[in-house]
């Protein structure tokens, strides 16, 4: 038994006993919080299937391997070890597509070699960015998303390219 | 000094001088083609087709399509549980007072991040609970608590269809997944024999932390383009 794993049920039990130490009917308040969750999530099915067909469609026609070779040069020149590029390219785009891949890696180079720790850290420190996006912007309708997506990349890019170079200083 | 030396000290000053234009227009030409979420739809549409096609990946092309429908009826309905579950307890955290100390201790940094919005309550008060989900490795509560702060600024948003800025900063944080404790990976990694599966935390910490820094660096430098 880890910490790690005990992080959620810490919460909620605090969460819930907390507020029954204010003298709050909890059972009733949690049942009309949860009411609200419905509705939200009801308008997002319409902004979720749009953008999880075409990422499919996406990693289905191969198009994550023509984007790997053309920047695969590119990846190299920060330093980014070849085995991890594709892990680069789906994490954006893809939650459960990206953590096979991610899998993969670290069982065929082993989680303790530096191919492995790259894609550990580049796995625990991007989220799906082009998911988190749909989810939030869809929930409040809205259609421009001005310099969310550029900006986001940036993010994850850096995170690519400071993952790589804090485990060679670190392990190497 | 030689022909070729005049030559490369006029390219650099060519460049040179318009460096900083140059970055501007290329980040605005960026920003108007991922402006539209349409563009992005069609584009990765369009692109599976014509890859398909090259590679010849028809047949798994189409399955795709209702895999994809499937997949997303199935992350709706995982996401209608944990979306009830949070949203409930976080209705019992709010009445409780116990957002409102969470907020209280975030707010040093958040008034910061979302000059926008930072004197509205309930706003700064749901931002907090997801920053805070965030920081904990909780990806499930992360997102509705996330919902519930978009819809909060997007309150105050005046124009309904365009994202403001706060918005802005708050969706590049959450790609960005700043966390204190990478709990999925660490368990993958455990399953996968590692010595120590958490001896990559400093690591994790280092690189999301400096993908949240740029890209909120990003979000500010070219919210003050567009707005020009």
């Amino acid at each position: 038994m880890n910490f790690a794993s005990l992080i959620l049920p810490l919460t909620v039990v605090f969460i819930v006993v907390f507020g029954f130490v204010k003298k709050i009917d909890v059972f009733d308040c949690f049942i009309n919080g949860a009411k609200q969750g419905i509705e939200t999530v009801v308008s997002l099915l319409p902004v979720l299937t749009g953008l999880v067909v075409a990422i499919s469609m996406f990693t289905a026609s191969g198009a994550v391997n023509l984007c790997t070779k053309l920047l695969s040069p590119l990846f190299s020149l920060v330093g980014i070890p070849e085995e991890v590029i594709p892990l680069c390219i789906l994490s954006p785009v893809s939650g459960s597509g990206s953590l096979t891949v991610f899998e993969s890696i670290i069982n065929t180079f082993g989680p303790d070699s530096v191919e492995g720790r790259i894609a550990s850290v580049i796995a625990g420190s991007t989220e799906t960015t082009f998911y988190a996006v749909a989810v939030y912007l869809g929930s409040v309708g809205i259609k421009k998303s001005g310099a969310v997506i550029p900006c986001a990349l940036i993010g994850d890019i850096v995170s690519f390219v400071s993952a790589s170079l804090a485990v060679k200083y670190f392990f190497t | 000094m030689s022909i070729e030396k005049w030559k490369i000290l006029i390219i650099v000053i060519l460049f040179g001088s318009n460096w900083g234009n140059f970055v501007g227009y290329i980040f605005c030409f960026c920003s108007y083609i991922f402006n539209m979420l349409n563009y992005i739809w069609l584009f990765l549409i369009s692109i599976s087709f014509v890859c398909s096609v090259f590679n010849g990946t028809a047949a798994e092309l189409s399955s795709s399509v209702f895999e994809g429908c499937a997949d997303a009826v199935s992350l709706c309905l995982k996401l209608l549980g944990v979306m009830c579950f949070w949203s409930g307890l976080m209705n019992i955290a709010e009445k409780s007072g116990l957002c409102n100390v969470v907020a209280k201790i975030l707010r040093p940094v958040l008034k910061r991040l979302f000059p926008g919005v930072c004197n509205d309550k309930e706003v700064m008060n749901a931002i907090s609970m997801n920053v805070t989900a965030n920081l904990f490795g909780l990806g499930n509560a992360a997102t509705p608590l996330g919902i519930k702060a978009v819809k909060n600024i997007q309150r105050l948003n005046p124009d309904k269809t365009s994202v403001s800025p706060d918005m802005m900063t708050f969706v590049v944080i959450n790609t960005a997944a700043l966390k204190i404790i990478p709990s999925t990976v660490a368990a993958l990694r455990e399953a996968a024999g590692a010595q120590n599966p958490m001896d990559i935390i400093f690591c994790v910490w280092i690189s999301s932390a400096f993908a949240v820094i740029s890209a909120v660096v990003a979000v500010k430098i070219i919210g003050r383009f567009m707005k020009k």
